[in-house]
């Protein structure tokens, strides 16, 4: 084993870090946060795209960079410890390009492909339904042909940024007397197309990132499917092949350690530093074992696909550790601030911005986002174990 | 960067595993640990014509020259397997401070009957104040012409009933600092003056209390400098701590692996229990924790093996690793039902080795304070 990342894999990483240092300033951050648009900036995903990191790790001739695994897993490390904006182009990058790339016509690779790796156009995902949650191949939505056309009729939810994006990869019912995994088919969506609302779904902290998004008659039109009729569940499987460490949580789980760090330094309590304070210690100290535990597993993952395999069981052992981790870590900083650490972005009193309570209750929609955790065991139980099923 | 194992370091597990399973069965463990000494002379032989006592000493001290990654390799088997008797002490705690601080005579002398099975050794660190901190070293060593005498009382000391040779580490000056003034001396274990008597443990490991009475040692037997030997004691720590989490890594994944398979065969309400999803929550939770205490043992282990820093890592991978094995083998328990809990049963083995593992070379407590220390807290 060997450890080191290569001479031109950390000159790399310094490059992306100088850059980062840059362009993710507290400022900016503050910007954003004034905008209700934490974790969205169409501005910096250009600025990303002009480096030609967007899509570094997709085939060239696909307009990607030809990156290894590694250097995704190093660039995906450094966003997350800077704790940059991704909204406006995870999807594009992690979900539809690749599926277009493995199942969409010479026609839609033209059009679609250049938009994302450019970084203009911005999309959003549609598949969760009222009634289709974890079990989502029972989703309703209906798609019914008509002429060169098929006429989409149904509900999505928690539809993330579905009021910003150009476009929406969604699956719909195209044969409702099939099983429910073979009726369903992948389609191509205009946000603009007549027939479509959104409505805000607004979170805990008050933010807009989910919607509802209602479909009344929308027309698409045939060429816009992708992969043939009915295969749409197979064809959203491929959104599986982008880098899948989930090194983010844990490098940003990093950051904001260190800052919380420099809070117990800073902060006295009955004239005693926090950091001296024995239960103070201890909970920190556990946070640095989990992320450090955390990075390691996310490093294994990107191995695994630096490698060709696909790590069906470390991939989602990644994310369920990492986002219950994040809400741990969250937490636990909102214990040690005591009461500052109910207080919101904005108050001049509020430690760190207020960015803690804020990210606590935000971590708890990425235990339920991708997979809710109680999903990832099941696949860990049944895929990794070998465990018959429930 | 590269995080698979060579090929040679595939084929030593492989072959560890297939001889562990038909040398040491689990009947010859419970043997083992009601017997008075503790370990099988006979697979102690077959072990040394394997060459694993000689794995990480060097070729000209007769071994077979491997780095420290192998050897954990070799621990992960051990673990998994449960092998009693006195392989990590003579190896972790004798060969490896004599390989890092022997003299050119001291190696020539001992390495070699290491490495042939014909010597075995351990380190008395401990004491009745039962810390890893150099704070809580009092046994003295005065000098008295071409020797040095030694007095105190050590504890938890493993297999001195049955060492050739006891690493002493020694208080011989009081310094400024608790890590000034500590002196390692290489004791022939039948010196006169050291009692010695097994105290009765969890896992039934063989430690000991040692005293040290009046005990003679020539001066030529010093390991390492005089009044200097702290960062040989820690090293050493550090070496041995990843040398248990290996071994904990194999025994929580046997763990794992038998309350899996336990689960896929015990019927209960018509169907094996592994389909309920109580149970399978479990085992996905304890199958997440064996896998990241491997990756992060792994990592730590590489540093201590290319010798880099690692102090944080090391009270990282224990403290995490030692929750783990816990975690592991208390779940264990729970889905095997009652009887998991029988003296009888496998999983009695590994669940009392994990306690004991816990607190050998500092538990989660003292990991952590070591990790708040490292990031400046």
């Amino acid at each position: 084993m060997d450890f080191r990342f290569a001479e031109e894999e950390e000159r790399f990483r310094e490059e992306v870090r100088a850059f980062l240092k840059k362009e993710v300033t507290e400022e900016f951050l503050m910007g954003l946060e004034d905008r209700g648009e934490l974790d969205f900036s169409r501005e910096f995903t250009k600025k990303l795209a002009e480096k030609g990191w967007l899509a570094m790790a997709w085939p060239k001739e696909y307009g990607g960079g030809g990156a290894t695994m590694m250097e995704q897993l190093i660039f995906n490390e450094e966003i997350g410890y800077f704790q940059a904006p991704t909204g406006a182009h995870r999807q594009g990058i992690n979900l539809i390009g690749p599926t277009i790339i493995a199942h969409g016509t010479e026609e839609q690779k033209r059009r679609h492909l250049r938009g994302i790796t450019a970084g203009e156009v911005v999309w959003c995902q549609g598949f969760s339904e009222p009634n289709a949650g974890s079990d989502l191949a029972s989703l309703q939505c209906r798609a019914v042909e008509e002429g060169d056309d098929y006429l989409i009729t149904g509900q999505k939810v928690w539809t993330t940024n579905a009021h910003r994006a150009d476009w929406c990869h969604l699956l719909a019912r195209t044969d409702p007397e099939a099983p429910k995994h073979r009726g369903i088919s992948y389609f191509l969506v205009d946000m603009k197309s007549p027939g479509i609302t959104v409505r805000p779904l607004i979170n805990m902290v008050a933010a807009h990132d989910f919607n509802e998004v209602f479909l009344d008659n929308v027309r698409v039109p045939k060429e816009n499917m992708v992969g043939d009729k009915n295969q749409g569940w197979y064809v959203s499987q491929v959104t599986l092949a982008g880098e899948r460490s989930q090194i983010g949580l844990p490098s940003s789980c990093k950051r904001t350690l260190e800052g919380l760090v420099e809070y117990v330094k800073e902060t006295k309590r009955n004239g005693e530093p926090l950091a001296h304070n024995p239960i103070v210690r201890r909970k920190l100290a556990e946070m640095a074992v989990e992320i450090e535990v955390n990075r390691m597993i996310a490093y294994r993952v990107a191995w695994m696909q630096h490698k060709g395999l696909i790590p069906m069981v470390a991939a989602p052992a990644s994310k369920l550790f990492g986002s219950e981790l994040l809400q741990r870590l969250t937490g636990i900083g909102m214990e040690i601030m005591g009461l500052y650490g109910q207080l919101e972005l904005g108050s001049k009193w509020a430690p760190l911005r207020g960015a803690m309570a804020r990210m606590h209750m935000y971590s708890l929609g990425i235990a339920i986002a991708m997979g809710t955790n109680e999903i990832m065991r099941n696949i860990l139980a049944i895929r990794g174990l070998g465990l018959p099923r429930a | 960067m590269n995080l698979d194992f060579t090929e040679e370091q595939e084929m030593l597990r492989t072959s560890a595993r297939d001889f562990l399973t038909t040398e040491c069965p689990k009947t010859l463990v419970r043997e083992l640990e009601e017997s008075e000494k503790g370990y099988s002379p006979e697979l102690w032989k077959k072990m040394a014509e394997l060459g694993w006592m000689g794995l990480v000493i060097p070729d000209k001290y007769d071994g077979m020259g491997m780095q420290f990654m192998d050897l954990a390799v070799l621990l992960e088997e051990m673990g998994r397997n449960i092998l009693p008797g006195p392989f990590f002490s003579t190896v972790v705690l004798g060969a490896l401070p004599i390989l890092s601080a022997g003299s050119e005579e001291q190696k020539k002398e001992i390495l070699p009957k290491i490495a042939g099975g014909k010597a075995i050794l351990t380190m008395a660190l401990t004491e009745p104040s039962a810390t890893y901190e150099a704070s809580g070293v009092h046994t003295k060593a005065v000098a008295r012409g071409n020797s040095f005498i030694l007095n105190g009382t050590k504890l938890f000391v493993e297999n001195a009933h049955i060492a050739d040779y006891i690493i002493c580490v020694t208080r011989t000056k009081d310094g400024a600092s608790p890590e000034e003034g500590i002196t390692l001396f290489l004791v022939d274990a039948k010196s006169p003056g050291i009692k010695c008597a097994v105290i009765p443990t969890i896992a039934l490991d063989k430690q000991c209390e040692v005293v040290f009475e009046n005990v003679s040692v020539p001066k030529k037997n010093m390991l390492g400098e005089l009044d200097k030997g702290w960062p040989l004691v820690a090293r050493t720590l550090e070496q041995a701590t990843m040398a248990k989490c290996a071994e904990m890594i194999g025994g929580a994944q046997a763990a794992l692996d038998m309350t899996v398979a336990y689960a896929k065969e015990r019927v209960q309400y018509g169907r094996p229990i592994g389909a309920f999803q109580a149970i399978q929550f479990y085992l996905s939770d304890m199958w997440m924790k064996v896998t990241m205490s491997k990756n992060i043992t792994y990592e730590a282990v590489w540093m201590v093996s290319e010798g880099l820093p690692c102090t944080e890592k090391v009270a990282i991978a224990k403290g995490w690793v030692n929750d783990a094995y816990k975690f592991v083998t208390e779940r264990g328990v729970q889905v095997h039902g009652a009887i998991g809990t029988t003296r009888d049963h496998d999983m009695g083995l590994y669940y009392r080795r994990a306690w004991a593992a816990d607190q050998t070379f500092g538990n989660t407590d003292f990991q952590r304070e070591v990790v708040a220390r490292q990031m400046g807290l």
